[in-house]
Formats: structure tokens, sequence, C-alpha cells
């Protein structure tokens, strides 16, 4: 698939509106504001590759908590992710239940992730083969980072879909780290696209930096996964950039020396010199994405912030559908 | 009327429901051709094909996981987990997910899917094919645990399990698979509602509460008891979870007093929130002080006769223990 130009740019700008999204949470945590922010600064580019290749609002997605720009472009909007920051009532994916960032948002297809890691996995198999099982064309992609495929609920869903040859699309975001833990503690390959060859499905290593060449390796997958040719693994190589949240200091485990390096492998620059280089993202433009994302982020925030709390009875339900209310 | 297993029940519950239901399917270890180790779902495959009997990987978590996610997208899943002791492997998946997931997406998904378990000792199966396991599930709001102890129940609350929107943990009494025999109506639709427990017999003297196969063994020590001239009622639990009160506080307040049978280990067993319930709600209607005959606290059923008769509770047992109860 051709991206068109606009496309592209639609592509860099959903990267620099997460960014500065993401960006915002820190500074909203360090001025008190908020309780927690998870980060997905560094993993944009593979996030926003991968949904390009979906049909959003069609496919379904189980994402994991640093899938920002991912939840962006199936949608999702900068004051619902405020929302969310400040455990306001509206946030849709919970009703200020669950903590920042553990998305649901039933109007595009993406269902609702614990903070257990890998257990989404297997619900992205069991909808894959519900999908099977009806005979429709949807695919489905299962987010997760690199120390989720240490989990035995990794294996037995991969396998699971591999057996099955179901539509799904495994991502592993592979940041480096997993909190302090280095990937060379996690597994003895070097990528997690050796472990799915194992199992006996495809397995794609690619650049997480670069969002045209992971939205390369995801329209193949989406394209097998559609036609009936089963599942994929794609791993994206990435450099978490920040700590694991804004409880961490990650000046405990690695150098300033190491993140300054990786840096300059920020998919933001990256993505931002291959534009440029293809003549298509000028100075002028950058400047109107910037100003326009300071605007969406300055309304997010005060929207956000002058929406009411929940009622503290609200958290007694609903435990059961039958307690489901509609108000 | 016709006699039927309680097995048997099981298996024409959700026959009739793959054939209402065509978003209901089977997933599970050995479900398929062999149509399960306890022949649950004999003939499904052959009726329903491969694609709604699905012969699962020796997996368990995930046969749960993957039920999750096809119940997200529509479906209505039954997850079979070969023996109750095997589910552990899934616990994750049932207690943080299956239970959570209304709740912590604020009702946007919900899961309705049924895990169907055989549990229990006193069939030689030793520390890992006996297990009782419901005390961990009736301790999880999101869920509800539903135990039969007849072929009534066993058609009716099934059926009942599989139309229901929440997840529900069907733990089924294996030893009674075959033992336990009841008439259940060919020509008309059973459904028995989860929610409500049910007083299998009237009595006046004592209140005697059980479900599956203890509640079976309740009958025949209540009907022993009354040769004797004590008048015992029995409560079939039946929907562990979410707990009946209601009707475990009326038949309390009728006797005064109140013994609880389970094979499951004694302390933090399900009887200890029956006894609490009844300590919170008829204290001044007490005579006695409630009474428990649960398995003891070893790690599982032994697999030797003579340790595991030690361990099981029994129609003697719960005899002598209203017998006890009744001098009080």
């Amino acid at each position: 698939m051709t991206l068109s130009d606009e496309t592209r740019l639609e592509m860099y700008w959903m990267m620099l509106l997460s960014r500065r999204l993401d960006e915002r949470a820190w500074v909203l945590h360090r001025q008190g504001k908020i309780a927690f922010h998870i980060s997905g600064i560094g993993q944009e580019a593979a996030q926003v590759g991968a949904a390009y290749a979906l049909r959003r609002g069609y496919d379904w997605v189980a994402p994991y908590y640093r899938d920002l720009a991912l939840m962006l472009c199936l949608g999702y909007e900068p004051r619902e992710f405020m929302l969310s920051l400040m455990g306001k009532r509206e946030e849709p994916s919970s009703g200020g239940r669950q903590m920042p960032s553990h998305w649901s948002l039933r109007r595009a297809n993406v269902v609702s992730h614990s903070a257990v890691v890998a257990t989404q996995c297997s619900h992205a198999t069991g909808i894959g083969l519900a999908i099977k099982m009806r005979r429709e064309d949807k695919v489905v992609l299962a987010s997760l980072g690199e120390g989720s495929t240490s989990q035995g609920e990794w294996y037995e869903a991969v396998n699971w879909a591999a057996v099955h040859q179901l539509p799904v699309i495994f991502l592993v975001e592979n940041n480096q780290y997993a909190i302090s833990v280095p990937v060379e503690k996690q597994m003895a390959v070097p990528s997690a696209a050796d472990r799915a060859c194992g199992l006996g499905l495809r397995g794609v290593a690619v650049d997480g930096s670069d969002v045209f060449a992971v939205h390369q390796a995801f329209t193949e997958a989406v394209e097998l996964a559609r036609s009936g040719k089963g599942p994929t693994l794609i791993e994206a190589k990435m450099y978490r950039i920040t700590p694991h949240s804004s409880d961490d200091d990650d000046r405990t485990y690695r150098s300033r020396e190491e993140v300054e390096e990786h840096k300059k492998r920020d998919p933001l620059l990256v993505n931002r010199r291959i534009l440029e280089r293809d003549g298509l993202l000028t100075a002028s433009r950058l400047e109107e994405m910037e100003s326009r994302a300071k605007k969406m982020v300055d309304e997010a925030v005060q929207y956000a912030e002058q929406a009411p709390y929940p009622a503290a009875e609200e958290a007694a339900y609903p435990v059961y559908a039958e307690e489901v209310r509609h108000d | 009327m016709t006699e039927i297993t309680l097995v048997e029940a099981i298996r024409q519950a959700m026959d009739e429901e793959l054939a209402r239901d065509e978003r209901v399917f089977i997933v599970g270890e050995d479900v398929g051709k062999r149509g399960g180790v306890f022949r649950a779902t004999v003939g499904l495959f052959e009726k329903y094909g491969e694609e709604r009997v699905i012969d699962s990987p020796l997996a368990e978590l995930s046969i749960v996981g993957v039920g999750i996610g096809a119940a997200l997208y529509g479906m209505r899943p039954i997850c079979e987990i070969q023996f109750a002791d095997f589910i552990y492997p899934a616990f994750n998946q049932i207690v943080s997910e299956a239970a959570k997931m209304c709740y912590r997406s604020n009702g946007e998904w919900t899961v309705p899917m049924v895990i169907r378990a055989p549990y229990g000792g006193g069939i030689g199966g030793g520390l890992y094919h006996s297990q009782s396991v419901e005390a961990f599930f009736a301790h999880v709001p999101g869920l509800k645990v539903v135990i039969p102890s007849n072929p009534y129940d066993a058609k009716g609350l099934l059926k009942s399990a599989v139309r229901d929107p929440n997840p529900v943990i069907f733990l089924e009494p294996k030893k009674g698979y075959r033992l336990i025999r009841g008439e259940v109506p060919q020509d008309e639709e059973i459904l028995v509602p989860i929610g409500p427990a049910r007083v299998s017999r009237q009595g006046s003297d004592l209140s005697l509460f059980a479900y599956g196969m203890m509640h079976y063994y309740a009958l025949q020590a209540a009907q022993k008891a009354a040769e004797e001239g004590i008048d015992v009622e029995v409560v079939d639990l039946r929907t562990l979870y979410p707990v009946d009160r209601e009707t475990i506080l009326t038949s309390v307040r009728k006797t005064g007093k109140a013994l609880i049978v389970h094979e499951d280990n004694l302390s933090g067993g399900y009887g200890a929130e029956v006894a609490a319930t009844i300590a919170e709600g008829a204290f001044t209607d007490l005579d006695a002080p409630v009474r428990r005959l649960c398995g003891p606290d070893v790690p599982a059923v032994p697999f030797s006769h003579p340790m595991q008769e030690w361990f099981m509770p029994n129609p003697q047992k719960i005899l002598q223990a209203i017998r006890e109860l009744a001098a009080f």
C-alpha cells in the first residue's frame, strides 16, 4: 500500500500530538495535578505505523498501557486522555476506575486490559477465534512489551493463534527495558521475532523508530491475516526514553549517557528527517503542527480540570452486567 | 418423566444451548473426539463440528483467556477445565480479567461465559484429581459460583449459566456424575435461576447447609436422622456466590441450629461465610453454636483408600454431627 503525502504527514502529526500530550502529563505530575503517568515516549512510530495498517474502527485491538499514540490513531481524543489522567467521571475507559492509560474504547473496538502484563494476548487470540468462526475478514492487533514475551500468558496465546491460524498480529514493542530489567535478561535470542519462529508463525523484526518501515511490515501482516493466512509477530525495536512510570527513577539502573545516545534515534527526529528529505515537512508546516498540538493539549487540560469527579457511591457498581447504567 | 444421571443432564444442557444459540461453543481439553474424559460432551463434536466443540491445546489459562476474548467479541463460550485441580493456571484470567472486566470498563465490556470444572473427592483421585476450589472463587465479586447437586438443577442451572451475561464458575460434583440420578422432564425446557438457594427438605430441629456431593449425602443423613426422631431441614446452597443470605437466615431463624457441611478444607472455607452470615443476622435465634463438618486442614485428598475415607465427609459422619447438634 503506497501512502499518500497527506497520509504520511498525518502519521507524523499523530506522533507529534501523542508526544506533546505525553510530555504534558509529566508536567502535570510534577505540578502535583495528577497522581500517576506511564509514558509512551519513544514508542510512537511503531504504534502509528501499526494503526495505519489497520481498518480502524473495523478491526479489533487489545493494547497495553504505553499505547497512547495507537489510541489517538483509533479515535481516542486528547481530552479523554486528560480525563483519564485526572480520574474524572466521563473518562471513557473505566469512568475513573482504572489507572490512567489502561485503555478501553468500545466505539473503536479496543478491549479493556488490566495491569497484569500479557493477559491481553489470549483475549486477542479469542477475538481472532471468534472472527474466524464467523467467517469475517477482520483482524485483531495485540500489543505488548518485550518483557511480556517472558510470560506463559504470551506463549499460550501465540501458540494457539498459530495452531488455529487465526487473524492476529502481535506487536512486541521492544523498548529494551521491563522497568529496570534489560532485554538481555528476558530472552536468550536477539529478537522476540525469533521466539515466534519456534512456535510456527511468521516473526518479523523491524526498526521501530521508522514509522513507514513499521507500516510496511504491518501492511503485509494484515493482508495475510485478513486473507486467512494466519498470525504474524512483529517486533519493533525502540528505546524507552522516559522512566518506566512517574514512580520510577531510571538513574538507579541506567546511565544518562545511554539515554542521551538513544535520543538520537528518537522517532520524532527520525521521521521528521525522512519527511524533510522527501520535501514534505517544511519549517512552517512543522510550526503549524506544533501550535495546533499546543492548542489541543491546552484545551484538553482545561476541559478535564473543569470536569467533575465521579460520585463516591459510583464505586459500588457495575460489578455485574445487570448493574450497568447508561447515564 | 425420565430418570437421568447428573452428567447426562449436563450433556443435555450443552446440547440444547448449542442448538438454540449459534454463538455458544465449547472449548477444552479432550472435549471433541473423546467427548470429554467424563463423557460430558459425548456426541456433541459429531453433531456440531470441530469449530463449535474445540479441542484446545493442553493449556488451561488460554482456555479461559481465549474464551474471554471470544466473549468480548459477542460469543458465548463454555470453557471446560478437565479437573478443578487444574484451574489454577487460569486463576489469573478468571480473577484479574473475567471477574473485573465489567467493573473496570464501567460496563462497556462484559464477559458472558461459563467455566465448567468437575470437582471433589472420593473417587480415588489423590491430591490432584479431588480438590474443591469453590472458596477461591466465592471470594471474587464479578463471578457467579454455581454447584448443582442433582440432575434437574444441573441441567437448569447450566442452561441459565450459558445465558447469563456474566462469567459463571460451574463446579460439578464428579463423584455424583453417574451416582446421582434424578427425574428430568425431556419434553420441556428447564431453566433454574442462578441466585436462590433451595430448601430441599423441610424440618424444624436444625438446619443443614450443603451443596454438590455433600448435599446428596446430607439428604441421606437427614433421612436416617428422621428415623431417630430428629427433624432436619436441608438447604441446598447451589449458588454460592452471590450469597443467598436470606434463605440461610430464614431457615436458621426457624430451627435455631445450623450445621454446615462441605468437603473443602475447613479453615477459610465456604462454611465460614455461612457461619458469619448466621452470626451477624440470626444471633439471637441460635440455640447452639454453629457447627461445621468439613474436610480437614491437610493440603488435599490422599490417594490411598483409608486415608481418602478419613478425609471425606460421608452420610455417617454427617449423621453423627446431626445427633450431637440436636442434643445440644
